[in-house]
């Protein structure tokens, strides 16, 4: 592997800038003339826009516009749009709300915005918006699923009947009844998933600038995938043409999802940079972000799972709610079907599967992709299933699991996915044997001896990443390929550059995109830079999300790298007077095999460039460019085994052991992989004890600060014990699964299950605070 | 508007504000150092930490003419040139940053932990002592290591000097 190639632990290219205070962000972009945008937002879940009074804000010192939902239809600006068409039961599509970036009618979300004030300076722009008075008529809300799908609820958009945005199935219903029918044991459970803020620390941001002798824009902006923001920001919304407008996403703070769709608040900063004939910077605070950022989860399910006499799964049935929010945001669609309902098979061959979803729309911030999306719903269902008939058959939760694993590949679920490698059984025994499995009892006796509630907890996750196969999600209903892109730049001296579609947000993808090429070459990652998130530097990317820039953004790397390899090769051949077949490259160098005979990489450069003697017919230059479409999802896996200590006096649940052992197939960079794991288990362990966005029954976000939103810190966690074991995922060429999401997968479900152990009752909801866990124990103390 | 004086980073620098700012906001908008970030409204995410006379302090708590005269030490002001502070380098070694935003933050937080406690820490008191600094993308693991390296790293640095 060489000291830093694939495999090896190279600390990141990119720290220097960051831990000396050099990292460039949005909010840090100035250029001249620059104005503040300042949002109006709605105090009111549900009300019509009565009237929008300017006046005092327009006489206010330093503002320089104040817009209004009004301008943005007079300019014929388009409204928000979701990017994944899911059909009914029935074949009808989806219904679709519309959503104007400023609401001119009718408001249906606390946040949303009304008007925009750009002022001179930040405060400026706030007093002005202080000054401009809305008046509503309130309408009445429904603020959860339960109140949007009852009787007489407040209907929020008149194309969606009942507030339903579709109802979806998946499986085999017939035959999955049948398996029912048959069963010896059936485990039902009623599971709410919690709806979570992402809160990547950066605060969205936009700076946009409009050269009017060009036509031309600019927008530097909080996005994981730049060339989708410009070509949303163009051909939806119509703001700008593709080829007048520059999209830059530099440094940027953390995504996890939040930063993948187009939001209001950037597209109105670009339109109103145009206005207003001033460069505009919008910067979120953190409650606007609580308010306005896409939030995560919040499913209502209820799930059956049956069992023969042998203990094998025959069936399982679930009924899925999940609340979209008031307006559908640019991929909510397709998170609660395709990216939950297809991975309900978990690790386990489940021979009859039936899923229906229905998707609502509610009173509250528009939800999308967090960390998983769909996933980590998914297998929550799974694994509480699996862990709660384990109690119920009195089995061993971990030889339940284990009598059920597939363990032949390819394997073909009944819900779509066609798992194409995995050794569940290793992933098992690597984190039984890491926690101790078989000292599990005399701990819980001596924890018992001291007053504590010991227990332990399992989680089997399987996740589907390198989203994705264009053609499949093409047929599924995305309205975009997930392709992704890459060009190699050989520089005349032979330094390298690679320009990808993917786009780091904290992945850390200018060390370990390096470290394939170094590995490749033989030369060091020092060589090579990585060039990201600029719609004028790059070609046309996906951006990164679904844990796809090693699955998919390294395998368009790669492809580059053979083209440019390719003729890399020739060109050593024709000076070294070989067979391009004999030449190999070692150590920056193309060698003739088994000679001493060699040239220089940056000989090769140097020659293809001059172009003074190439082979006859061959183009002078080093830079090939590829675009790589994966041929099927990627599987990554593995189990997570929790450890707590619950105080039966307080309620209060402190972590023993944690164990994390994942199938990741190829590491690039073990020491980064580890990194990705340790914070996805930290934002899975915050949604089962800490997170969750709560609204009242009128629509107020009660959790929009971090006063109110416990968000994970030092002192809520443990540190986290670490295993790999490997099956190399035969559908790409390096062999990798991919690793950004399944720390927040597998760990919830681990976490509650281990709870709900120590403390004998599985009732427990999430965010398991000492509260709930304290009732809990209460609850079934007073049932006894 | 009021005239503030202020020494950061070694240098004396004046600045005319409303005195409504917030010294974050003057060090980022007046002075140009972006390296502070502001990662929340109400002073619990510890991105916009930096030293006050010595002393670690969130700088989105503090308004400007509640700074003048004193001496701040930014994330920028760390370093010694090209050579990284020791909780700068042991930050790089332990992968612990992702994103980077709250990174500033934790290691002028981290800085003052040492020197509080004289370089004697333990994995539950940096967990406890961090409780102020959010991080999203790390789950805290590599912070933690971090600092107990670096605290190794000054002890051994300041018995050099």
């Amino acid at each position: 592997m060489g000291v830093e190639g694939i495999g090896a632990r190279v600390a990141r290219k990119e720290d220097k800038r960051f831990v000396t205070g050099k990292g460039k962000y949005v909010d840090d972009v100035r250029v001249h003339g620059m104005t503040y945008a300042h949002f109006v937002r709605s105090p009111h879940a549900h009300a019509k826009v009565k009237s929008i009074d300017i006046s005092e804000a327009m006489k206010k010192t330093g503002v320089v516009a104040v817009l209004t939902g009004k301008e943005i239809v007079e300019d014929k600006i388009g409204n928000l749009i979701c990017g994944w068409m899911i059909h009914s039961k029935d074949g009808t599509p989806m219904k679709m709300g519309a959503w104007p970036a400023m609401a001119p009618e009718t408001v249906r979300f606390v946040g949303q915005a009304v008007a925009v004030v750009i002022g001179e300076t930040r405060n400026q722009a706030r007093d002005g918006a202080d000054a401009v008075e809305v008046t509503y008529d309130e309408l009445p809300a429904a603020a959860s699923i339960t109140a949007a799908i009852a009787a007489g609820a407040p209907q929020l958009h008149p194309e969606a009947p009942g507030n339903i945005i579709y109802d979806w199935h998946i499986g085999d219903q017939a035959a999955t009844d049948t398996a029912f029918k048959s069963a010896a044991n059936v485990v039902a459970m009623d599971i709410l998933n919690n709806r979570l803020v992402p809160n990547a620390m950066e605060p969205r941001s936009a700076v946009a600038e409009y050269d009017s002798a060009e036509e031309h824009f600019t927008l530097h902006t909080t996005s994981q995938n730049p060339h989708v923001a410009r070509l949303v920001l163009s051909a939806f919304y119509g703001v700008a043409q593709e080829h007048k407008l520059r999209v830059i996403a530099p440094d940027v703070g953390g995504g996890f999802g939040s930063k993948i769709f187009i939001y209001p608040e950037e597209m109105v900063a670009l339109w109103a940079s145009k206005r207003t004939g001033r460069p505009v910077k919008w910067t979120s605070d953190r409650t606007e972000a609580f308010l306005t950022d896409a939030h995560g989860r919040d499913h209502l399910t209820k799930a059956e799972m049956a069992f023969d006499k042998d203990n094998k799964i025959v069936g399982l049935r679930v009924k899925t709610h999940a609340n979209l929010g008031a307006y559908m945001s640019l991929f909510s669609s397709s998170v609660p079907t395709y990216l939950y309902a297809t991975l309900l098979s978990g690790q386990y061959n489940i021979p009859n599967i039936y899923a229906e979803v229905v998707s609502v729309y509610t009173n509250t911030t528009p939800v999308d992709a967090y960390r998983g999306a769909g996933r980590p719903e998914a297998s929550f269902v799974v694994e509480r299933m699996m862990e709660t008939a384990a109690r119920k058959l009195k089995a061993d939760p971990a030889e339940l699991r284990r009598k059920n694993f597939i363990t032949s590949f390819p394997h073909q679920t009944p819900v779509i996915m066609a798992y194409d490698t995995g050794d569940f059984n290793a992933s098992l025994d690597a984190a039984l044997k890491t926690i101790d499995y078989a000292g599990f009892p005399a701990r819980k006796a001596k924890a018992k001896s001291e007053g504590k509630l010991r227990g332990i907890g399992f989680s089997c996750y399987i996740e589907a990443c390198g989203i994705a196969p264009s053609k499949a999600v093409g047929s599924l209903g995305a309205g975009v390929g997930l392709w992704e892109s890459a060009e190699v730049r050989v520089n005349p001296v032979g330094t390298i550059e690679i320009l990808t579609g993917s786009h780091s947000h904290g992945q850390g993808h200018e060390t370990t995109f390096a470290q394939v090429v170094a590995d490749r070459l033989g030369i060091s990652v020092n060589q090579v830079s990585i060039v990201h998130g600029d719609t004028d530097k790059v070609q046309f990317g996906m951006g990164t999300y679904g844990s796809r820039s090693g699955a998919v953004g390294i395998s368009a790397i790669v492809k580059a790298m053979e083209k440019m390899e390719a003729k890399a090769k020739k060109i050593a051949a024709h000076h070294l007077e070989a067979s391009e077949q004999d030449i190999v490259i070692e150590n920056g160098e193309f060698k003739v095999a088994g000679t001493d005979k060699a040239m220089a990489l940056a000989n090769v450069a140097l020659s293809a460039y001059t172009a003074h003697n190439l082979p006859d017919g061959m183009e002078p230059g080093l830079k090939e460019s590829a675009f790589y479409d994966p041929s099927n999802f990627t599987f990554p896996a593995g189990c997570y085994v929790c450890e707590v200590d619950v105080d039966p006096g307080t309620g209060k649940t402190t972590f023993v052991n944690f164990v994390a052992a994942d199938d990741f197939g190829r590491l690039i960079n073990p020491m980064i992989v580890e990194g990705q794991v340790h914070g996805g288990i930290a934002q899975g362990i915050g949604q089962a004890l800490l997170e969750g966005a709560v609204y009242d029954e009128s629509g107020q976000l009660l959790t929009a600060s971090y006063m109110d939103y416990a968000m994970p810190r030092a002192d809520d966690l443990p540190s986290f014990k670490l295993q790999h074991t490997t099956t190399l995922c035969p559908g790409n060429p390096l062999g990798i699964k991919g690793c950004g999401e399944a720390g927040a997968i597998g760990s919830t479900p681990a976490v509650i299950n281990a709870i709900t152990d120590a403390i004998g009752h599985d009732k427990l909801e999430m965010p398991a605070t000492p509260s709930r866990v304290w009732h809990a124990i209460h609850m079934k103390q007073a049932a006894e | 508007m009021s005239t503030i004086k202020l020494t950061v980073n070694g240098k004396a620098v004046s600045a005319d504000a409303e005195d409504r700012t917030l010294l974050v906001h003057l060090l980022r908008d007046h002075l140009g150092l972006t390296g502070t970030h502001v990662g929340c409204d109400t002073s619990q995410c510890g991105a916009c930490t930096v030293h006050i006379d010595g002393r670690a302090v969130k700088s989105c708590t503090v308004l400007v003419g509640q700074a003048n005269g004193s001496k701040i030490t930014t994330i920028e002001g760390l370093s010694k040139g090209d050579e990284l502070h020791p909780m700068q380098a042991a930050f790089r070694d332990n992968h612990g940053l992702q994103c980077g935003y709250c990174t500033p933050g934790m290691i002028m937080s981290a800085v003052d932990m040492v020197h509080r406690h004289s370089g004697k820490l333990d994995e539950a008191t940096v967990r406890q002592e961090l409780e102020g600094n959010i991080c999203r993308c790390t789950g805290y693991h590599n912070i933690v290591k971090s600092v107990l390296d670096a605290a190794g790293r000054m002890k051994v640095a300041n018995a050099a000097e």
